[in-house]
């Protein structure tokens, strides 16, 4: 334990309002610190920056809201509530399945999905679902709330869109894929409670032999996690064929920039993300027979 | 010929896992061996309640009145002179205590077998992370900021951070050049039988890496000291006596003036053979000088970085064997990476130039193996102690050697393992009745291994998982090699208490294998007495003798059968004395016991090791009797190779050994287990990610060892070919799982690739590049 | 700020909760922070304000040994100790969500806590027996 703890100050003033406000007023001051597993490990190395912490485990942060159209996660729910929501395993299932794949399991009854996002690691492992379903953030400060497709929140290594003085108030998803096919996998150095070296997650659907829509997410190929945009756009109205995956490889390796760290190399996730591609294809060729 | 029947320790009745260990109860040779109560039974472990209660006290979680905090500066750079030591702003420096190589009353060194290993560097540093000053204050949380403001200027030198680059002799960095040991090992001719004509000769080179031990418990120390009772040192170790003797020269007191008590440790594997000896000094430095109690827990960041790891190595084989399958010669050249400093080298290097010959008959072998120092933390003891290393090379090696010479991994080893009556690459005769080919067999079809090997090979070319099989045979040598156990001419003793317990009296130490539960086994045997009376002295220098050190898997074997002597000679004097008949029961023991301690005073009997007849070692010549006994094991693992993410599963895992005498079921099935989990992490997950001798991944998150979800289903089965010289047959265990599982995983990755791999630790990104190389070159020459 | 591990250790002394890591990696600071399996090194103790903790301590019973702990005990679960805690708790959590575990959910429930010493074999013998024992309230 390398920190001295009279150095930290950690408040907890118990309601939105009065966080956002502290937020606001003394912006820049209070670091957020929601279910803590991430703060809490540089805690104890000895490598927290933030001095001054608040805490947002808040009740108004940590339901689960469903209706008609969507599922609406609040910031503040712990992964193990996500992998168990029977609406999320539903509709949602890749991301009840990355949400089982954060950490183990006394890290998931804490760790938040908000605190993930904001966290921004490239790594973790539910942002390839949220592509994969179209997912909108909520965020929230003393000037109200504000949506956006999740697509705009990272901006570079570790940098959201997240003002200084705002929250991830919920993750709202749209219940539009109940229909579509679904593939995720991650790629870890062992079975449980790991670091991706590559993961992926993706929604889609083939007609006729052809892929009609497809959306793909991917972690740790790239500063932050990567919607495949660009290879989306070759496998859109293709046949999977040898060719086309080919093409969808060259340009997956263009569109990425996957590189050598402590955990793996960037020829591995270059070689595996094109397999795992590869073995998408086939898994949405097989179930839509 | 007699064999001892298999014996399936562990098999699911009720549940996937659920052990279903029962005593034993198979054939015996002898109405001796199957009248035994206790021996050979699956006790509780003796201090097992504790353990599940969570009331067993480890370093941590004791402290003693006015204690304070320790902590260590250390080392920035591989090597070079310390130029400038500066104490930063804003620490409150008086409030310290502060100790430097200038405030060591004795040697400035970890006396261990050469005294080279500096206790605090003095000027001169020669690797990262090497321990320069201590410091100690109250406030434990203040220490780490404290350690960071020690600012530290160097005059770097050149350092050498591999095998190669030491080879070179480029930079010299120890010694005339940089060679922490040599052995040369010679048997029969072997530049002849390389000349001879028609033979086939087959060559290989295999690298093994660092291996971090990753005990859950990380090193700590409590040390205190006063004028009147000198220096005691509370520690999570194996060996108190070593760190006893280490204390000794660097606090300069006399013997009856430094006190060691090992204390509940959590987990050790070699890891806490020798580095006690280090951290219980700078504790008890510290203690020294502010004439308080002192503390030092490292955590795991520095634990990785700082402390020993298992000595990576080299070995190149070139072998030659004749066109029907025989071995004729080997020619070997191994080199182990010692580290800075000599600590345990010659002997981790002497363990794997004995082992380098596996379990075949060579009419004529040679090993030139040296250790050689680089600027990293001295590399130290880890469970196997040289033999993975080399048992590594061998087993994979023999497979490609079979290949060679048109045979099966097994109808090869058929033709080459060792029988009773040859002799070992030392020369040493092997009298005990062993069946190498049959214990294979058995692993073999425990396995399924022929209609498995024959399914994969059917399924293999269409899919995308490819399965493989694998297997490997080895040995261990059980207790200190050649004069080694002479030398430490171990003591026991077995005594009772006023109040009428058994007290065993030894200075093996338990930290999860066992020890304690076996050695009362023995004494509740031996004493004809319940289990439940007998306990175990406490591991304090003061109070009990040295039964030499925790390792080499000797404590069952050699500790054993001397608990077995001096509980007999107990019982003996009990009613050589008239106060106990012939048959009696545990009470009326008891009784007697009280009765001749209230006349005597004490009722104690010693026993003292004495070597079995016929072992004779020649240091010189390096050849003799290596080992008192050797256990032998068969090894085979089953793997997936997903060529998706080109990971490797150990799908199933079978373990038979033949370790003389299964003491006590459950605990035996659970040392194969571990270590078997251990080494599958040596081969497929755990990689020191090195920077100039500076481990970058020294944190659980980045060293990857298995989790619940990673581990296959281990099925482990004993055979007994009882030792007459070990307690109840017993010989060493706790090693032996360790050796064979590596080669036996990569031998199944051979056959479910095509590819053979020599290097570990495997891990994908390896058999990634590997096999996109070959898609590469075999589309390069479609397209000619 | 305080971990609340170090207040279960320094300030409450109870020190059968131990400290592996640091860092959340291996389990054996686990303790149930109303009713649920959290790494107590990961945890502010600002957080666990009203909360009810349960350590090892609390595990046992009046009269006899929780049957995790008894089961531990016959089946070998434990070897050098040091996990045993953690291991301890998270079976018992577990159980809270599947009193009749599979092979594959005991080995998932004890995904977050590590052994250097058993290889698991005899923790997951363990965790069967205790499940299809009698007896299992805490306390």
């Amino acid at each position: 334990m390398r920190s001295y703890p009279a150095d930290y100050d950690l408040i907890a003033p118990g309601n939105l309002n009065s966080v956002l406000q502290l937020l606001h007023d003394e912006a820049g001051e209070w670091t957020p610190i929601a279910g803590g597993t991430e703060i809490m490990m540089l805690f104890g190395a000895g490598k927290l920056a933030a001095r001054k912490l608040v805490s947002i485990s808040l009740p108004d942060l940590g339901q689960i809201v469903e209706d008609g159209d969507s599922i609406s996660i609040g910031g503040g729910c712990n992964f193990t509530q996500i992998r168990h929501h029977s609406g999320i395993q539903k509709h949602f299932p890749l991301l009840a399945q990355c949400a089982a794949w954060t950490g183990g399991i006394a890290n998931q009854n804490r760790g938040t999905i908000g605190g993930n996002l904001a966290n921004a690691s490239p790594a973790a492992d539910s942002p390839p679902a949220l592509f994969a379903y179209a997912a909108e953030l909520e965020l929230i400060s003393v000037r109200g709330t504000r949506r956006i497709p999740y697509e705009q929140f990272h901006l570079g290594y570790k940098k959201t869109a997240l003002a200084p003085d705002e929250l991830i108030r919920a993750i709202v998803l749209p219940k539009r894929f109940e229909k579509a096919l679904g593939y995720g996998r991650k790629v870890g150095p062992r079975n449980a409670q790991a670091i991706s070296k590559i993961c992926v997650a993706a929604t889609g659907s083939l007609r006729q032999g052809r892929v009609e829509e497809i959306r793909i997410g991917m972690g740790s190929v790239a500063p932050t996690p990567l919607r495949l945009l660009r290879t989306e756009q070759v496998l859109r109205g293709a046949v999977p064929n040898a060719a086309t995956i080919a093409e969808a490889r060259r340009v997956m390796a263009s569109e990425s920039a996957p590189i050598d760290d402590i955990r793996s190399t960037a020829s591995y996730r270059t070689l595996v993300a094109g397999n795992l591609l590869e073995e998408m294809l086939r898994v949405f060729a097989g179930a839509s027979r | 010929m007699l064999r001892a029947p298999v014996r399936e320790a562990s098999r699911g009745q009720l549940g996937h896992f659920q052990a279903g260990i029962r005593p034993l109860d198979t054939q015996r040779r002898g109405e001796q061996l199957q009248s035994e109560r206790i021996v050979g039974k699956p006790v509780f472990r003796k201090e097992g309640l504790a353990k599940v209660l969570g009331a067993a006290r480890y370093v941590d979680d004791i402290s003693l009145p006015g204690m304070i905090f320790g902590a260590t500066v250390r080392s920035a750079v591989p090597r070079g002179r310390v130029r400038s030591i500066e104490y930063g702003p804003g620490i409150p420096w008086d409030e310290f205590t502060i100790v430097t190589a200038k405030d060591i009353p004795g040697h400035n060194y970890v006396a261990l077998i050469s005294n080279d290993w500096p206790c605090l560097a003095d000027g001169f540093v020669n690797h990262p992370q090497e321990p320069i000053l201590l410091l100690a204050h109250p406030d434990r949380h203040l220490l780490p900021l404290a350690v960071g403001a020690v600012k530290i200027e160097y005059e770097e030198l050149p350092s050498v951070h591999s095998i190669e680059e030491s080879e070179s002799g480029t930079t010299v960095v120890w010694g005339e050049d940089n060679i922490l040991k040599s052995y040369l090992l010679e048997k029969g001719d072997v530049d002849a039988a390389f000349r001879e004509p028609g033979i086939l000769i087959i060559e290989g080179e295999y690298t093994t890496g660092a291996q971090e031990h990753l005990y859950i418990e990380n090193n700590g120390a409590i040390a205190a000291y006063s004028e009147l009772e000198g220096v005691t040192f509370w520690g999570s170790l194996q060996c108190p006596f070593y760190a006893h003797k280490a204390l000794m020269a660097v606090t300069g007191l006399p013997e009856d003036k430094v006190r060691v008590i090992q204390v509940e440790t959590g987990g050790a594997f070699g890891g806490k053979e020798d580095y006690p000896s280090m951290i219980g000094a700078h504790a008890a430095l510290l203690a020294m000088k502010s004439g308080h109690p002192v503390k030092i827990i490292y955590d795991r960041m520095e634990d990785m970085a700082a402390t020993t790891k298992r000595h990576p190595s080299r070995a190149r084989h070139r072998t030659a064997v004749t066109k029907d399958g025989r071995l004729l010669a080997a020619d070997i050249d191994f080199c182990l990476d010692g580290g800075a400093y000599s600590t345990l080298s010659s002997t981790v290097l002497s363990r794997a130039t004995i082992h380098s010959g596996g379990a075949y008959y060579w009419p004529n072998i040679r090993v030139r193996s040296k250790a050689y120092a680089t600027n990293t933390p001295p590399h130290g003891a880890f469970r196997g102690f040289g033999a993975p290393q080399a048992l590594f090379a061998t087993e994979r090696h023999m497979d490609r050697v079979a290949k060679a010479a048109g045979l099966t991994p097994e109808e090869f080893r058929r033709r080459n393992l060792l029988r009773t009556g040859e002799t070992t690459s030392t020369g040493q005769e092997i009298r005990q009745q062993i069946d190498l080919p049959g214990w294979m067999e058995r692993a073999l079809d425990h396995a399924g291994y022929y209609e498995k090997k024959a399914q994969f090979d059917r399924q293999n070319p269409d899919s995308l998982h490819k399965k493989g099989i694998g297997f490997a045979v080895f040995l261990h040598g059980s207790g200190f090699t050649g004069s080694g156990e002479r030398y430490l001419n171990s003591l026991v003793g077995v005594d009772a208490t006023a109040d009428g317990r058994i007290r065993v009296l030894v200075s093996s130490t338990e930290f999860g294998q066992g020890t304690n539960t076996i050695l009362c086994q023995i004494a509740a045997e031996a004493l004809g007495v319940d289990y439940d009376v007998v306990e175990m002295a406490p591991a304090d220098t003061s109070i009990v003798p040295n039964s030499g050190p925790t390792v080499a898997s000797r404590t069952a074997m050699v500790v054993g059968r001397l608990v077995h002597s001096a509980a007999t000679g107990l019982k003996q004097t009990l009613i050589a004395s008239g106060l106990l008949s012939e048959t009696y029961k545990t009470n009326e023991l008891q009784n007697a016991a009280r009765a001749y301690i209230a006349t005597h005073g004490a009722l104690c009997s010693m026993s003292r090791y004495e070597a079995p007849p016929d072992v004779y070692w020649d240091d010189q010549k390096y050849s003799g009797e290596a080992y008192a006994a050797f256990a032998w094991a068969a090894y085979v693992a089953e793997v997936t190779v997903d060529l998706t993410t080109y990971s490797v599963t150990v799908d199933d895992f079978v373990a038979l050994q033949e370790v003389g005498r299964v003491l006590n079921p459950v605990l035996a099935t659970g040392q194969i287990e571990g270590g078997v989990a251990q080494a599958i992490g040596y081969a497929l997950y755990e990689k020191v990610a090195w920077d100039r001798g500076l481990m970058k991944n020294n944190q659980m998150t980045n060293y990857i060892i298995p989790t619940s979800q990673d581990q296959p289903k281990i099925r482990v089965f004993f055979e007994e070919v009882p030792f007459e010289f070990g307690a109840y047959g017993a010989k060493g265990i706790g090693e032996l799982p360790m050796d064979g599982p590596a080669p036996a995983i990569l031998n199944a990755i051979a056959h479910a690739t095509g590819e053979e791999f020599n290097a570990i630790p495997l891990l994908p990104e390896d058999i990634a590049e590997r096999l996109a190389m070959r898609a590469a070159v075999a589309a390069e020459m479609a397209a000619v | 700020m305080t971990r609340l591990l170090d207040v279960l250790r320094h300030d409450l002394a109870l020190t059968g909760t131990k400290e592996g890591c640091g860092e959340g990696e291996c389990g054996s600071c686990s303790v149930m922070l109303n009713g649920v399996l959290i790494n107590s090194c990961l945890v502010p103790v600002a957080q666990a304000d009203g909360a009810d903790i349960v350590t090892i301590e609390g595990v046992c019973g009046q009269e006899k040994l929780n049957r995790v702990q008894q089961a531990f005990l016959e089946c070998g679960g434990a070897q050098c100790g040091i996990c045993t805690p953690g291991m301890i708790l998270a079976t018992l959590h577990l159980f809270d969500r599947h009193p009749h575990p599979t092979q594959e959910q005991i080995q998932e429930g004890l995904n977050g806590n590590l052994c250097r010493c058993t290889g698991y074999m005899r923790i997951f013998a363990a965790a069967e027996k205790a499940a299809s024992s009698d007896s299992g309230a805490i306390g």
